[in-house]
Protein backbone atom coordinates (compact mmCIF):
# COMPACT_ATOMS: atom_id res chain seq x y z
CA UNK A 1 0.00 0.00 0.00
CA UNK A 2 1.46 3.40 -0.57
CA UNK A 3 1.67 6.28 1.78
CA UNK A 4 -1.15 8.08 1.28
CA UNK A 5 -3.28 5.35 1.55
CA UNK A 6 -1.87 4.05 4.81
CA UNK A 7 -2.27 7.53 6.29
CA UNK A 8 -5.98 7.87 5.28
CA UNK A 9 -7.00 5.06 7.24
CA UNK A 10 -4.71 6.25 10.28
CA UNK A 11 -6.44 9.46 10.12
CA UNK A 12 -10.06 8.39 9.63
CA UNK A 13 -9.28 5.54 12.45
CA UNK A 14 -8.35 7.82 14.85
CA UNK A 15 -11.62 9.43 14.55
CA UNK A 16 -13.65 6.18 14.67
CA UNK A 17 -11.24 5.61 17.54
CA UNK A 18 -12.26 8.65 19.48
CA UNK A 19 -16.19 8.24 18.99
CA UNK A 20 -15.81 4.62 20.12
CA UNK A 21 -13.65 5.16 22.94
CA UNK A 22 -15.91 8.63 24.39
CA UNK A 23 -18.83 6.13 24.04
CA UNK A 24 -17.31 3.82 26.69
CA UNK A 25 -19.30 3.54 29.82
CA UNK A 26 -16.74 4.78 32.55
CA UNK A 27 -17.39 2.04 34.69
CA UNK A 28 -15.79 0.04 32.00
CA UNK A 29 -12.53 1.67 31.68
CA UNK A 30 -10.25 -0.30 33.61
CA UNK A 31 -11.86 -3.31 31.11
CA UNK A 32 -10.85 -0.33 28.40
CA UNK A 33 -7.47 -0.45 29.26
CA UNK A 34 -6.86 -4.41 29.46
CA UNK A 35 -8.79 -4.93 26.16
CA UNK A 36 -6.57 -2.26 24.06
CA UNK A 37 -3.58 -3.14 25.51
CA UNK A 38 -4.46 -6.98 24.70
CA UNK A 39 -5.23 -5.50 20.87
CA UNK A 40 -2.62 -3.33 20.47
CA UNK A 41 -0.51 -6.83 20.61
CA UNK A 42 -1.52 -7.14 17.04
CA UNK A 43 2.59 -5.94 16.80
CA UNK A 44 2.78 -9.72 17.09
CA UNK A 45 2.39 -9.68 13.20
CA UNK A 46 5.40 -7.89 12.66
CA UNK A 47 7.63 -10.29 15.28
CA UNK A 48 5.79 -13.43 13.14
CA UNK A 49 7.15 -11.79 10.02
CA UNK A 50 10.59 -11.15 11.24
CA UNK A 51 10.55 -14.63 12.71
CA UNK A 52 9.07 -16.81 9.95
CA UNK A 53 10.82 -15.61 7.17
CA UNK A 54 13.91 -15.71 8.71
CA UNK A 55 16.34 -13.75 6.68
CA UNK A 56 18.66 -13.02 9.02
CA UNK A 57 19.02 -15.58 11.76
CA UNK A 58 19.57 -12.35 14.54
CA UNK A 59 15.88 -11.28 12.94
CA UNK A 60 14.73 -14.69 13.47
CA UNK A 61 15.46 -15.05 17.40
CA UNK A 62 14.74 -10.96 18.07
CA UNK A 63 11.42 -12.24 15.88
CA UNK A 64 10.63 -15.37 18.14
CA UNK A 65 11.24 -13.07 21.17
CA UNK A 66 8.70 -10.49 20.31
CA UNK A 67 6.39 -13.46 19.34
CA UNK A 68 6.57 -14.48 23.12
CA UNK A 69 5.98 -11.25 24.90
CA UNK A 70 3.05 -9.98 22.22
CA UNK A 71 1.67 -13.46 23.22
CA UNK A 72 1.89 -13.25 26.91
CA UNK A 73 -0.30 -9.55 26.39
CA UNK A 74 -2.85 -11.23 23.80
CA UNK A 75 -3.79 -14.25 26.19
CA UNK A 76 -3.04 -12.56 29.63
CA UNK A 77 -5.29 -9.03 28.32
CA UNK A 78 -7.86 -10.90 26.80
CA UNK A 79 -8.01 -13.24 29.73
CA UNK A 80 -8.17 -10.85 32.20
CA UNK A 81 -10.68 -8.08 30.72
CA UNK A 82 -12.84 -11.96 30.35
CA UNK A 83 -12.80 -12.34 33.88
CA UNK A 84 -13.30 -8.49 34.95
CA UNK A 85 -16.54 -8.27 32.55
CA UNK A 86 -17.96 -11.70 34.01
CA UNK A 87 -17.80 -9.83 37.51
CA UNK A 88 -20.23 -6.61 36.19
CA UNK A 89 -23.56 -7.93 37.17
CA UNK A 90 -27.03 -6.24 37.05
CA UNK A 91 -28.99 -5.97 39.91
CA UNK A 92 -30.58 -9.19 40.64
CA UNK A 93 -34.63 -8.85 40.68
CA UNK B 1 -1.43 -28.51 4.23
CA UNK B 2 -0.06 -26.61 1.54
CA UNK B 3 -0.14 -23.14 1.81
CA UNK B 4 1.37 -22.28 -1.94
CA UNK B 5 -1.72 -21.54 -3.39
CA UNK B 6 -3.28 -19.46 -1.27
CA UNK B 7 0.13 -17.42 -1.26
CA UNK B 8 0.28 -17.58 -4.80
CA UNK B 9 1.71 -14.09 -6.36
CA UNK B 10 3.61 -13.76 -2.60
CA UNK B 11 7.30 -13.00 -4.18
CA UNK B 12 8.58 -13.45 -0.23
CA UNK B 13 9.51 -9.72 -0.02
CA UNK B 14 6.39 -8.76 1.86
CA UNK B 15 4.31 -8.16 -1.24
CA UNK B 16 1.17 -8.72 0.56
CA UNK B 17 -2.23 -10.45 -2.01
CA UNK B 18 -5.23 -9.04 -2.08
CA UNK B 19 -6.92 -11.33 0.10
CA UNK B 20 -4.94 -10.90 3.09
CA UNK B 21 -5.11 -7.18 2.82
CA UNK B 22 -9.16 -7.77 3.24
CA UNK B 23 -8.00 -10.33 6.23
CA UNK B 24 -6.82 -7.22 8.09
CA UNK B 25 -8.89 -4.99 7.52
CA UNK B 26 -11.67 -6.97 8.81
CA UNK B 27 -9.36 -7.91 11.60
CA UNK B 28 -9.41 -3.86 11.85
CA UNK B 29 -13.16 -3.86 12.20
CA UNK B 30 -13.41 -6.70 14.71
CA UNK B 31 -11.40 -4.52 16.84
CA UNK B 32 -13.51 -1.47 16.43
CA UNK B 33 -16.32 -3.72 17.72
CA UNK B 34 -14.40 -4.73 20.59
CA UNK B 35 -14.53 -1.10 22.14
CA UNK B 36 -17.99 -0.58 21.00
CA UNK B 37 -18.93 -3.57 23.06
CA UNK B 38 -17.40 -1.65 26.18
CA UNK B 39 -20.39 1.08 25.65
CA UNK B 40 -22.33 -0.97 28.18
CA UNK B 41 -21.45 -3.86 30.79
CA UNK B 42 -24.51 -5.93 28.71
CA UNK B 43 -22.60 -6.14 25.33
CA UNK B 44 -18.86 -5.72 26.73
CA UNK B 45 -18.33 -9.74 27.07
CA UNK B 46 -19.49 -9.96 23.14
CA UNK B 47 -17.28 -7.32 22.30
CA UNK B 48 -13.94 -8.74 23.75
CA UNK B 49 -14.85 -11.96 22.10
CA UNK B 50 -14.61 -9.87 19.19
CA UNK B 51 -11.13 -8.75 19.85
CA UNK B 52 -10.22 -12.67 20.21
CA UNK B 53 -11.94 -13.24 16.68
CA UNK B 54 -9.84 -10.05 15.10
CA UNK B 55 -6.31 -11.24 16.79
CA UNK B 56 -6.40 -14.51 15.58
CA UNK B 57 -7.57 -13.02 12.12
CA UNK B 58 -4.08 -11.20 12.06
CA UNK B 59 -2.39 -14.26 13.49
CA UNK B 60 -3.62 -16.32 10.82
CA UNK B 61 -3.19 -14.35 7.71
CA UNK B 62 0.32 -13.47 8.28
CA UNK B 63 1.62 -17.33 9.23
CA UNK B 64 -0.23 -18.16 5.76
CA UNK B 65 1.17 -15.38 3.74
CA UNK B 66 4.59 -15.83 4.63
CA UNK B 67 7.22 -18.82 4.73
CA UNK B 68 6.13 -20.90 7.74
CA UNK B 69 9.59 -22.75 7.90
CA UNK B 70 10.26 -21.81 11.61
CA UNK B 71 6.02 -22.98 12.52
CA UNK B 72 7.27 -25.46 15.13
CA UNK B 73 9.35 -22.34 16.78
CA UNK B 74 6.42 -20.11 16.45
CA UNK B 75 4.11 -22.22 18.00
CA UNK B 76 6.19 -22.97 21.06
CA UNK B 77 6.92 -19.03 20.92
CA UNK B 78 3.00 -18.58 21.14
CA UNK B 79 2.50 -21.52 23.58
CA UNK B 80 4.94 -20.18 25.87
CA UNK B 81 3.36 -16.65 25.99
CA UNK B 82 -0.04 -17.99 25.92
CA UNK B 83 0.62 -19.85 29.32
CA UNK B 84 2.45 -17.01 31.13
CA UNK B 85 -0.34 -14.62 30.08
CA UNK B 86 -3.21 -16.90 31.25
CA UNK B 87 -1.35 -17.89 34.05
CA UNK B 88 -0.78 -13.95 35.09
CA UNK B 89 -4.43 -12.95 34.15
CA UNK B 90 -6.37 -15.81 36.20
CA UNK B 91 -3.80 -15.24 39.92
CA UNK B 92 -3.72 -11.83 39.81
CA UNK B 93 -5.96 -9.79 42.40
CA UNK B 94 -8.59 -7.13 41.05
CA UNK B 95 -6.74 -4.50 43.56
CA UNK B 96 -3.17 -5.17 41.51
CA UNK B 97 -4.85 -4.37 38.31
CA UNK B 98 -3.15 -1.07 37.66
CA UNK B 99 0.71 -2.38 38.19
CA UNK B 100 -0.28 -5.77 35.68
CA UNK B 101 -1.64 -2.73 33.02
CA UNK B 102 1.20 -1.17 33.42
CA UNK B 103 3.34 -4.25 33.09
CA UNK B 104 1.75 -5.40 30.24
CA UNK B 105 2.14 -1.97 28.72
CA UNK B 106 5.91 -2.39 29.49
CA UNK B 107 5.76 -5.76 26.75
CA UNK B 108 3.81 -4.02 24.12
CA UNK B 109 6.57 -1.32 24.02
CA UNK B 110 9.69 -3.89 24.24
CA UNK B 111 7.81 -5.82 21.52
CA UNK B 112 7.82 -2.87 19.36
CA UNK B 113 11.44 -2.46 19.79
CA UNK B 114 11.84 -5.96 19.11
CA UNK B 115 9.94 -6.08 15.95
CA UNK B 116 11.75 -2.50 14.93
CA UNK B 117 15.43 -4.29 15.00
CA UNK B 118 14.02 -7.24 13.46
CA UNK B 119 12.73 -5.12 10.41
CA UNK B 120 15.79 -3.00 10.46
CA UNK B 121 17.91 -6.06 10.27
CA UNK B 122 15.68 -8.08 7.53
CA UNK B 123 14.28 -5.17 5.61
CA UNK B 124 13.36 -7.12 3.07
CA UNK B 125 11.30 -10.09 4.53
CA UNK B 126 9.38 -6.51 6.07
CA UNK B 127 9.14 -5.49 2.29
CA UNK B 128 10.76 -2.00 3.37
CA UNK B 129 13.85 -1.75 1.22
CA UNK B 130 14.62 -1.00 -2.46
CA UNK B 131 14.92 -4.58 -4.57
CA UNK B 132 18.16 -3.14 -6.20
CA UNK B 133 20.01 -1.36 -3.52
CA UNK B 134 18.77 -2.96 -0.58
CA UNK B 135 18.36 0.40 1.17
CA UNK B 136 15.30 0.63 3.64
CA UNK B 137 12.95 3.37 2.07
CA UNK B 138 13.47 6.77 3.88
CA UNK B 139 9.87 6.96 5.08
CA UNK B 140 10.15 3.54 6.32
CA UNK B 141 13.38 4.68 8.21
CA UNK B 142 11.20 7.66 9.47
CA UNK B 143 8.74 4.83 10.80
CA UNK B 144 11.32 2.33 11.93
CA UNK B 145 12.67 5.43 14.29
CA UNK B 146 9.47 6.56 15.72
CA UNK B 147 8.41 2.72 16.09
CA UNK B 148 11.68 1.92 18.38
CA UNK B 149 11.63 5.10 20.24
CA UNK B 150 8.02 5.41 20.93
CA UNK B 151 8.14 1.79 21.60
CA UNK B 152 11.29 2.32 23.88
CA UNK B 153 9.72 4.89 26.15
CA UNK B 154 6.48 2.79 26.76
CA UNK B 155 8.78 -0.06 28.03
CA UNK B 156 11.01 2.05 30.39
CA UNK B 157 7.88 4.52 31.19
CA UNK B 158 5.73 1.33 32.07
CA UNK B 159 8.43 -0.69 33.78
CA UNK B 160 8.71 2.76 36.08
CA UNK B 161 4.92 2.71 36.56
CA UNK B 162 4.53 -1.01 37.70
CA UNK B 163 7.94 -0.50 40.25
CA UNK B 164 5.67 2.46 41.72
CA UNK B 165 2.24 1.57 41.53
CA UNK B 166 3.18 -2.36 43.02
CA UNK B 167 5.29 -0.32 45.81
CA UNK B 168 8.39 -1.77 44.90
CA UNK B 169 9.55 2.05 44.22
CA UNK B 170 8.23 4.57 46.36
CA UNK B 171 5.42 6.56 44.98
CA UNK B 172 6.75 9.71 45.79
CA UNK B 173 8.28 11.90 43.08
CA UNK B 174 11.86 11.65 42.33
CA UNK B 175 12.56 15.21 41.19
CA UNK B 176 16.21 15.48 39.09
CA UNK B 177 17.52 19.16 38.99
CA UNK B 178 17.27 20.67 35.65
CA UNK B 179 14.94 17.75 34.38
CA UNK B 180 13.13 19.62 32.09
CA UNK B 181 16.62 20.72 30.33
CA UNK B 182 17.72 17.03 30.21
CA UNK B 183 13.83 15.61 29.25
CA UNK B 184 14.01 18.08 26.53
CA UNK B 185 17.72 17.94 25.45
CA UNK B 186 16.81 13.99 25.32
CA UNK B 187 13.70 14.34 23.19
CA UNK B 188 15.51 16.64 20.44
CA UNK B 189 18.12 14.34 20.41
CA UNK B 190 16.37 11.31 19.16
CA UNK B 191 14.26 13.49 17.12
CA UNK B 192 17.90 14.84 15.46
CA UNK B 193 19.49 10.97 15.40
CA UNK B 194 15.85 9.67 13.63
CA UNK B 195 16.39 12.70 11.20
CA UNK B 196 19.77 12.19 10.32
CA UNK B 197 19.06 8.07 9.55
CA UNK B 198 16.53 8.94 7.16
CA UNK B 199 19.06 11.15 5.30
CA UNK B 200 21.69 9.09 5.74
CA UNK B 201 22.86 7.43 1.98
CA UNK B 202 23.88 3.46 3.11
CA UNK B 203 21.50 1.92 4.65
CA UNK B 204 22.11 -1.27 7.09
CA UNK B 205 24.43 -1.59 9.22
CA UNK B 206 26.30 1.43 8.81
CA UNK B 207 23.84 3.08 10.45
CA UNK B 208 23.64 0.63 13.16
CA UNK B 209 24.99 3.22 15.76
CA UNK B 210 21.98 5.76 14.99
CA UNK B 211 18.97 3.13 16.01
CA UNK B 212 20.59 1.48 19.08
CA UNK B 213 21.55 5.74 19.94
CA UNK B 214 17.46 6.56 19.44
CA UNK B 215 16.54 2.89 21.39
CA UNK B 216 18.85 3.81 24.44
CA UNK B 217 18.02 7.57 24.41
CA UNK B 218 14.14 6.54 24.65
CA UNK B 219 15.01 3.98 27.13
CA UNK B 220 16.28 6.65 29.09
CA UNK B 221 13.49 9.18 28.39
CA UNK B 222 10.27 6.93 29.34
CA UNK B 223 12.54 6.40 32.73
CA UNK B 224 12.96 9.98 32.95
CA UNK B 225 9.75 11.33 32.18
CA UNK B 226 7.93 8.74 34.91
CA UNK B 227 10.45 8.81 38.17
CA UNK B 228 9.17 12.78 38.53
CA UNK B 229 5.38 11.99 38.57
CA UNK B 230 3.73 10.87 41.88
CA UNK B 231 1.44 8.08 42.69
CA UNK B 232 -1.73 10.34 42.97
CA UNK B 233 -1.02 11.41 39.35
CA UNK B 234 -1.02 7.69 38.09
CA UNK B 235 -4.02 7.40 36.87
CA UNK B 236 -3.01 9.71 34.18
CA UNK B 237 0.42 8.16 33.73
CA UNK B 238 -1.11 4.39 33.02
CA UNK B 239 -3.23 6.13 30.49
CA UNK B 240 -0.62 8.20 28.46
CA UNK B 241 1.34 4.77 28.11
CA UNK B 242 -1.69 2.98 27.29
CA UNK B 243 -2.24 5.72 24.76
CA UNK B 244 1.72 5.50 23.99
CA UNK B 245 1.47 1.68 23.08
CA UNK B 246 -0.63 2.38 20.86
CA UNK B 247 1.33 4.95 18.50
CA UNK B 248 3.92 2.19 18.59
CA UNK B 249 1.87 -0.51 17.01
CA UNK B 250 0.64 2.37 14.50
CA UNK B 251 4.18 2.97 13.73
CA UNK B 252 4.68 -0.47 12.86
CA UNK B 253 1.71 -0.90 11.13
CA UNK B 254 2.67 2.39 8.73
CA UNK B 255 6.25 0.23 8.79
CA UNK B 256 4.68 -3.34 7.77
CA UNK B 257 1.50 -1.20 5.79
CA UNK B 258 -0.83 -3.81 7.68
CA UNK B 259 -4.15 -1.85 8.27
CA UNK B 260 -5.05 -3.87 11.39
CA UNK B 261 -1.97 -2.75 13.45
CA UNK B 262 -2.76 0.87 11.58
CA UNK B 263 -6.49 0.82 13.16
CA UNK B 264 -5.69 -1.13 16.36
CA UNK B 265 -2.96 1.86 16.90
CA UNK B 266 -4.74 4.51 16.06
CA UNK B 267 -7.81 3.11 18.29
CA UNK B 268 -5.38 2.53 21.24
CA UNK B 269 -3.75 5.34 21.09
CA UNK B 270 -7.35 7.62 21.13
CA UNK B 271 -7.86 5.86 24.09
CA UNK B 272 -5.47 6.60 26.16
CA UNK B 273 -5.51 9.88 25.01
CA UNK B 274 -8.85 10.51 26.21
CA UNK B 275 -8.71 8.59 29.25
CA UNK B 276 -5.61 10.81 30.16
CA UNK B 277 -7.66 14.07 29.26
CA UNK B 278 -10.54 12.79 31.37
CA UNK B 279 -8.42 12.16 34.43
CA UNK B 280 -6.08 15.27 34.14
CA UNK B 281 -10.18 16.81 34.06
CA UNK B 282 -10.92 15.42 37.05
CA UNK B 283 -8.30 16.65 38.67
CA UNK B 284 -8.04 20.65 37.24
CA UNK B 285 -4.70 20.04 36.01
CA UNK B 286 -3.37 20.55 32.60
CA UNK B 287 -1.67 17.49 31.10
CA UNK B 288 1.38 19.38 31.01
CA UNK B 289 1.56 19.90 35.01
CA UNK B 290 1.28 16.16 35.26
CA UNK B 291 3.83 15.23 33.16
CA UNK B 292 6.04 17.97 34.53
CA UNK B 293 5.71 16.54 37.49
CA UNK B 294 6.37 16.85 41.27
CA UNK B 295 2.61 17.21 41.98
CA UNK B 296 2.43 15.62 45.84
CA UNK B 297 6.03 16.70 46.77
CA UNK B 298 5.52 19.58 48.76
CA UNK B 299 2.95 17.88 51.15
CA UNK B 300 2.24 20.87 53.55
CA UNK B 301 3.68 23.56 51.91
CA UNK B 302 0.22 23.96 50.17
CA UNK B 303 -3.24 26.00 51.43
CA UNK B 304 -4.11 25.54 54.87
CA UNK B 305 -1.15 22.68 55.39
CA UNK B 306 1.52 24.72 56.08
CA UNK B 307 0.48 25.30 59.82
CA UNK B 308 -2.09 22.70 60.80
CA UNK B 309 -3.63 23.52 64.29
CA UNK B 310 -5.28 20.80 66.14
CA UNK B 311 -8.76 21.39 65.29
CA UNK B 312 -11.78 19.43 67.51
CA UNK B 313 -13.22 16.63 65.49
CA UNK B 314 -15.64 13.97 66.89
CA UNK B 315 -14.95 10.25 67.24
CA UNK B 316 -17.29 7.62 66.77
CA UNK B 317 -17.47 3.68 66.85
CA UNK B 318 -18.89 1.28 64.60
CA UNK B 319 -21.78 0.61 67.10
CA UNK B 320 -22.61 4.26 66.57
CA UNK B 321 -22.12 4.60 62.64
CA UNK B 322 -24.58 1.39 62.72
CA UNK B 323 -26.83 2.62 64.28
CA UNK B 324 -27.03 5.81 62.23
CA UNK B 325 -26.96 3.89 58.93
CA UNK B 326 -30.33 1.79 59.79
CA UNK B 327 -32.01 4.79 60.66
CA UNK B 328 -31.12 6.37 57.12
CA UNK B 329 -33.52 6.67 54.27
CA UNK B 330 -30.44 7.08 51.85
CA UNK B 331 -26.77 6.12 52.23
CA UNK B 332 -24.30 7.37 49.10
CA UNK B 333 -21.02 5.44 49.62
CA UNK B 334 -17.82 7.41 48.50
CA UNK B 335 -14.90 4.42 48.02
CA UNK B 336 -11.35 5.73 47.44
CA UNK B 337 -7.88 4.34 47.44
CA UNK B 338 -7.74 3.17 50.67
CA UNK B 339 -10.50 0.56 50.38
CA UNK B 340 -8.62 -1.04 47.62
CA UNK B 341 -5.63 -0.96 49.91
CA UNK B 342 -7.49 -2.47 52.93
CA UNK B 343 -9.55 -4.83 50.55
CA UNK B 344 -12.39 -3.60 52.30
CA UNK B 345 -15.17 -4.20 49.38
CA UNK B 346 -16.20 -7.72 50.11
CA UNK B 347 -17.39 -6.12 53.74
CA UNK B 348 -18.66 -2.93 52.24
CA UNK B 349 -20.80 -4.97 49.75
CA UNK B 350 -21.87 -7.04 52.59
CA UNK B 351 -22.91 -4.09 54.80
CA UNK B 352 -24.72 -2.87 52.02
CA UNK B 353 -26.80 -5.93 51.96
CA UNK B 354 -27.60 -5.75 55.52
CA UNK B 355 -29.08 -2.00 54.99
CA UNK B 356 -30.85 -2.70 52.05
CA UNK B 357 -32.97 -5.72 53.56
CA UNK B 358 -33.57 -2.66 56.27
CA UNK B 359 -35.02 -1.00 53.68
CA UNK B 360 -32.34 1.47 53.13
CA UNK B 361 -31.29 3.09 50.33
CA UNK B 362 -27.69 2.34 49.42
CA UNK B 363 -25.98 3.74 46.24
CA UNK B 364 -21.91 3.86 45.26
CA UNK B 365 -20.72 7.63 44.08
CA UNK B 366 -17.06 7.33 42.41
CA UNK B 367 -14.61 9.88 41.56
CA UNK B 368 -13.14 9.76 38.10
CA UNK B 369 -9.57 9.65 39.44
CA UNK B 370 -10.66 7.66 42.57
CA UNK B 371 -7.59 4.37 42.89
CA UNK B 372 -5.05 4.14 40.56
CA UNK B 373 -6.22 3.59 36.88
CA UNK B 374 -9.88 4.69 35.18
CA UNK B 375 -12.37 2.51 36.65
CA UNK B 376 -9.95 0.96 39.35
CA UNK B 377 -13.44 1.64 42.00
CA UNK B 378 -16.12 0.35 39.84
CA UNK B 379 -14.03 -3.55 39.09
CA UNK B 380 -13.71 -3.69 43.21
CA UNK B 381 -17.15 -2.87 43.67
CA UNK B 382 -18.06 -5.60 40.72
CA UNK B 383 -15.59 -7.95 42.12
CA UNK B 384 -17.70 -7.49 45.28
CA UNK B 385 -20.69 -8.21 43.62
CA UNK B 386 -21.79 -4.74 43.51
CA UNK B 387 -24.31 -4.38 41.03
CA UNK B 388 -23.43 -1.99 38.28
CA UNK B 389 -26.62 -0.22 38.34
CA UNK B 390 -25.95 0.72 42.34
CA UNK B 391 -22.60 2.66 41.45
CA UNK B 392 -22.85 5.94 39.79
CA UNK B 393 -20.42 8.43 38.05
CA UNK B 394 -19.57 11.90 39.89
CA UNK B 395 -22.11 14.31 37.82
CA UNK B 396 -24.68 11.97 38.13
CA UNK B 397 -24.95 11.50 41.64
CA UNK B 398 -23.66 14.73 43.24
CA UNK B 399 -26.97 16.61 43.07
CA UNK B 400 -28.27 13.68 45.15
CA UNK B 401 -26.33 14.67 48.36
CA UNK B 402 -28.75 17.19 50.05
CA UNK B 403 -31.14 14.14 50.30
CA UNK B 404 -28.99 11.92 51.11
CA UNK B 405 -28.80 11.01 55.30
CA UNK B 406 -25.78 9.73 55.64
CA UNK B 407 -22.55 9.98 53.31
CA UNK B 408 -19.75 7.26 53.94
CA UNK B 409 -16.39 7.63 53.03
CA UNK B 410 -14.40 4.69 52.69
CA UNK B 411 -10.62 5.47 51.89
CA UNK B 412 -11.33 8.55 50.19
CA UNK B 413 -10.09 11.92 50.90
CA UNK B 414 -9.10 14.78 48.52
CA UNK B 415 -12.20 13.63 46.15
CA UNK B 416 -14.47 15.38 49.19
CA UNK B 417 -12.36 18.07 49.99
CA UNK B 418 -14.52 21.20 49.92
CA UNK B 419 -10.99 23.38 49.69
CA UNK B 420 -11.32 22.49 46.00
CA UNK B 421 -14.23 24.64 45.72
CA UNK B 422 -13.49 27.39 47.91
CA UNK B 423 -9.60 28.17 48.66
CA UNK B 424 -8.23 29.54 45.52
CA UNK B 425 -4.71 28.75 47.25
CA UNK B 426 -5.26 25.20 47.39
CA UNK B 427 -3.15 22.59 45.14
CA UNK B 428 -6.24 21.21 44.46
CA UNK B 429 -8.42 24.19 43.72
CA UNK B 430 -10.75 23.43 41.19
CA UNK B 431 -11.12 20.20 41.08
CA UNK B 432 -15.00 18.59 40.62
CA UNK B 433 -15.39 17.30 44.12
CA UNK B 434 -18.32 15.76 45.82
CA UNK B 435 -20.46 17.59 47.64
CA UNK B 436 -20.45 15.59 51.24
CA UNK B 437 -20.67 18.13 53.01
CA UNK B 438 -24.84 18.91 52.22
CA UNK B 439 -25.42 15.53 53.42
CA UNK B 440 -27.03 15.66 56.98
CA UNK B 441 -24.82 12.91 58.18
CA UNK B 442 -21.37 12.48 57.63
CA UNK B 443 -19.10 9.49 58.43
CA UNK B 444 -15.17 9.01 57.09
CA UNK B 445 -13.03 6.09 57.21
CA UNK B 446 -9.76 6.70 57.76
CA UNK B 447 -6.81 4.89 59.37
CA UNK B 448 -5.73 8.09 61.65
CA UNK B 449 -6.05 11.82 61.63
CA UNK B 450 -2.06 12.29 60.74
CA UNK B 451 -2.23 11.26 57.63
CA UNK B 452 -3.64 13.66 54.49
CA UNK B 453 -4.29 12.90 51.08
CA UNK B 454 -2.18 12.27 48.37
CA UNK B 455 -2.30 15.93 47.61
CA UNK B 456 -0.94 16.44 50.74
CA UNK B 457 -3.93 19.09 52.47
CA UNK B 458 -5.80 19.33 55.38
CA UNK B 459 -9.32 18.75 54.53
CA UNK B 460 -12.52 20.55 56.64
CA UNK B 461 -14.78 17.99 56.04
CA UNK B 462 -12.78 16.39 59.15
CA UNK B 463 -14.44 18.66 61.48
CA UNK B 464 -17.43 19.46 60.36
CA UNK B 465 -20.28 19.72 62.64
CA UNK B 466 -22.05 16.36 60.82
CA UNK B 467 -18.85 14.62 60.50
CA UNK B 468 -18.06 11.46 62.76
CA UNK B 469 -14.78 10.31 62.14
CA UNK B 470 -13.96 6.30 62.31
CA UNK B 471 -10.44 5.69 62.53
CA UNK B 472 -9.40 2.23 62.28
CA UNK B 473 -8.14 0.24 59.42
CA UNK B 474 -11.16 0.11 56.65
CA UNK B 475 -12.41 -3.19 56.00
CA UNK B 476 -12.26 -3.67 60.48
CA UNK B 477 -14.38 -1.22 60.71
CA UNK B 478 -16.79 -2.37 57.95
CA UNK B 479 -16.98 -5.34 59.56
CA UNK B 480 -17.69 -4.00 63.16
CA UNK B 481 -20.34 -1.80 61.55
CA UNK B 482 -21.49 -5.57 59.87
CA UNK B 483 -21.48 -7.28 63.07
CA UNK B 484 -23.62 -3.95 64.94
CA UNK B 485 -26.17 -4.38 62.18
CA UNK B 486 -26.92 -7.86 63.29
Amino acid sequence: MDFISILSIFVLACFVGYYVVWSVTPALHTPLMAVTNAISSVIIVGALIASAEAGSPAAKYLGLFGVVLASINIFGGFAVTERMLAMYKKKEK
Amino acid sequence: MDFSLLAAGVSGEGATPAWAMLAYLAAGVFFILALRGLSSPATSRAGNRNGMIGMAIAVVTTLVTHDIANIAEIGVAIFLGGIIGVTIARRIAMTAMPELVAGFHSLVGLAAVVVGFGAWLDPQSFGIADEATKQIFAVSRIELGLGIAIGAITFSGSVIAFLKLSGRMSGSPILLPARHIINLGTLAAILGLIGLYTVSPQGGAAEGWMIYAIAVLAFAIGFLLIIPIGGADMPVVVSMLNSYSGWAAAAMGFTLGNSAMIITGALVGSSGAILSYIMCRAMNRSFISVIAGGFGADAGAGGGGGAREQRPYKQGSAEDAAYMLEQAEKVIIIPGYGMAVAQAQHALREMADKLKEKGVEVKYAIHPVAGRMPGHMNVLLAEASVPYDEVFELEDINSEFSQCDVAFIIGANDVVNPAAKTDKSSPIYGMPVFDVDKAKQVFFIKRSMGGVGYAGVDNDVFYMNQTVMLLADAKKMVEEIVKSLD
